[in-house]
């Protein structure tokens, strides 16, 4: 997927959009806090809303252009939106939902079977069932799979999971990297969840006041972003469960074994750590209450507002810790010095 | 027991069957109107409004006069009719014009609050999803309005049957022709002896007003707790 979007809109309210950016990619994310224009970008990819000016192109298809006076409408941009709830149409059943872009979609387009698709999202037993007695989970994958089903050139998800608690977004999100790769259809994931954002996206444009600030990977996005942070960066942690030792959970983290208070009984599972739960020392501490202490390589260190960032290597692993300038200078933390991590089994928080 | 006679048979059938008439024949239109006024600016909305809305509260004579100089053989009409040799005037499709016109605005209300109470995102994703402006408006708009049409139409239909200032005017009383109920009911009151006959029409017409009214009751009520 390739999208050029030079365009300026400007609202009655005073708020106005302006960009200037190509990107291609399969997976593309669009950060930003709300009311960063992100919506009104996807109102305008879809042709929703009416740029007063400027040129869009997806895969050299000319979308709207003032200059050419070109203008597609909705139903041929083949541009299809996942919204954050759902917006199922709730006079018709579930499989009248899907099949309303399918049915729609001219022969020639038509690549996906809907058997497929329906198996993938696994949607076989809700094909009868109204909309409204369905799940919030349930609800946005029958949006997902009823967007899918049109063909889209490209597929726009609209803070699609925002709405979802953590457990249905990690299922939504596998079921939607599984629908992507298997019928290959691109994303624009719109988010201003930065989890969301690395998590399914590899990147990413950085949204601001109706402008893109900068067009940048999910990680070095993270990174930058640490520093103003509350939480740190956050590494996300898959881990295999290994046994039980005392009110501990022991899992294997690469070639590490780690220790969790908040473990549970799931063969595998993802933690979220944040970068600020990370003690670092740099002679082996003979005693500490923590349980974890991994020995580590310094990788790199990158500046993050008045923090300092520290990429460590832990076996195979990766893991970002951040300490303040001063911290970092009496260490003398640099690249390919050995330190010591320390971690407390209570700093991870379980994902799924 | 009273029972009716065969002219007051006459007048139920007729008034049923304007009514009737009048409401299939507006509701094409109210539901273009109404989706015209809810999903759309344009230069002139309030004057449209008002026109529309002016048989509300304009006294329905003034309506069925304004309507017999429109219909009549040197009205503005005149032209449009006199080349496929309509005449409407005295007949029952004058009655069932004088209807439609005065029980627009009671129709186009129930299907405007329908519509409105519609996401507009709705109609986006059905957009975005492959449908045309006029399949949206058949797939998505029209099932999700149809509650406020049915409620619409029967609140039109009773306001219908009750028509009585413009119809005298414009299509007469004739029995059999044009005297619907409200027609004969004046007419046994203007006559010495028929306040029975009277009394009986009466009864005939708060049944059928409360039998359409309930049903429009329910279905309002319906609307609302969608929205």
């Amino acid at each position: 997927m390739e999208l050029s979007m030079a365009v300026y809109k400007r609202f009655a309210g005073g708020f106005d959009l302006e960009t200037d950016f190509t990107v291609s990619g399969e997976q593309v994310g669009v950060f930003g806090v709300s009311g960063s224009g992100k919506s009104t970008m996807v109102s305008l990819i879809a042709g929703l809303v009416e740029p007063d000016q400027g040129e869009m192109v997806l895969d050299g298809v000319c979308l709207f252009s003032s200059e050419r006076g070109i203008n597609l409408p909705p139903q041929e941009r083949r541009v299809a939106i996942v919204f954050q709830d759902s917006c199922l149409f709730p006079h018709l059943s579930v499989e009248s939902n899907l099949l309303y872009g399918y049915r729609r979609c001219p022969a020639r387009h038509r690549q996906i079977d809907v058997k497929a698709l329906v198996s993938v999202l696994k949607l076989d037993g809700l094909l009868d069932r109204g909309v409204n007695r369905l799940s919030g989970g349930e609800k946005q994958r029958v949006a997902l799979g009823r967007a899918i089903l049109t063909n889209p050139r490209l597929l726009l998800m609209d803070e699609s999971l925002s709405a979802l608690d953590d457990a249905l977004k990690l299922q939504i999100i596998h079921y939607l990297k599984r629908a992507s790769e298997k019928f290959r259809i691109p994303y624009l994931f719109i988010s201003h969840s930065l989890l969301e954002i690395r998590l399914l996206t590899d990147q990413v444009l950085a949204m601001g006041e109706g402008r893109v600030l900068g067009q940048t990977t999910p990680e070095q996005l993270a990174r930058d972003r640490m520093g103003q942070s509350q939480v740190g960066y956050i590494n996300l942690l898959q881990v295999e469960k290994l046994r039980k030792m005392g009110g501990l959970y022991v899992y294997r983290w690469g070639l590490e074994e780690i220790f969790v208070s908040a473990g549970d009984e799931e063969p595998m599972a993802v933690f979220e750590l944040s970068s600020r739960d990370i003690i670092l020392f740099t002679r082996h501490p003979e005693a500490v209450s923590a349980r974890n202490l991994l020995k580590c390589t310094v990788m790199d260190t990158f500046p993050s507002g008045n923090k300092v960032g520290v990429e460590l290597r832990c076996g195979h692993e990766t893991l970002i810790a951040e300490v303040v300038v001063q911290a970092a200078d009496d260490l003398a933390i640099q690249a390919r010095n050995e330190v010591y991590a320390v971690i407390k089994a209570s700093s991870f928080r379980r994902l799924s | 027991m009273p029972v009716l006679s065969s002219p007051d048979i006459d007048a139920i059938v007729l008034s049923l069957k304007v009514a009737f008439t009048a409401t299939l024949l507006s509701l094409p239109f109210g539901f273009l109107y109404a989706y015209l006024m809810t999903f759309f600016k344009f230069r002139g909305k309030v004057l449209l409004e008002v026109l529309v809305n002016l048989p509300l509260t304009l006294p329905p004579v003034v309506m069925g006069y304004l309507l017999l100089l429109a219909l009549g053989k040197n009205g503005l009409l005149a032209p449009v009719l006199e080349p496929f040799g309509m005449r409407l005037i005295f007949t029952w499709k004058a009655a069932v014009l004088a209807s439609a016109l005065v029980g627009f605005p009671l129709l186009v209300r129930s299907i405007r609050l329908a519509m409105a109470s519609i996401d507009t995102r709705l109609v986006q994703a059905s957009r975005t999803l492959g449908a045309g402006s006029l399949d949206s408006l058949l797939t998505v708009i029209l099932p999700l309005s149809r509650t406020g049409i049915v409620a619409g139409s029967s609140l039109m239909f009773a306001r219908s049957m009750g028509e009585f200032g413009a119809t005298i005017i414009v299509a007469g009383s004739i029995p059999g022709v044009t005297r619907t109920i409200p027609l004969a009911i004046y007419d046994y009151a203007g006559s010495p002896g028929g306040e029975q006959a009277a009394l009986v029409l009466c009864a005939v017409a708060i049944a059928l007003s409360v039998v359409v009214l309930l049903v429009h009751e329910s279905l309002t009520r319906k609307l609302t707790r969608r929205q």
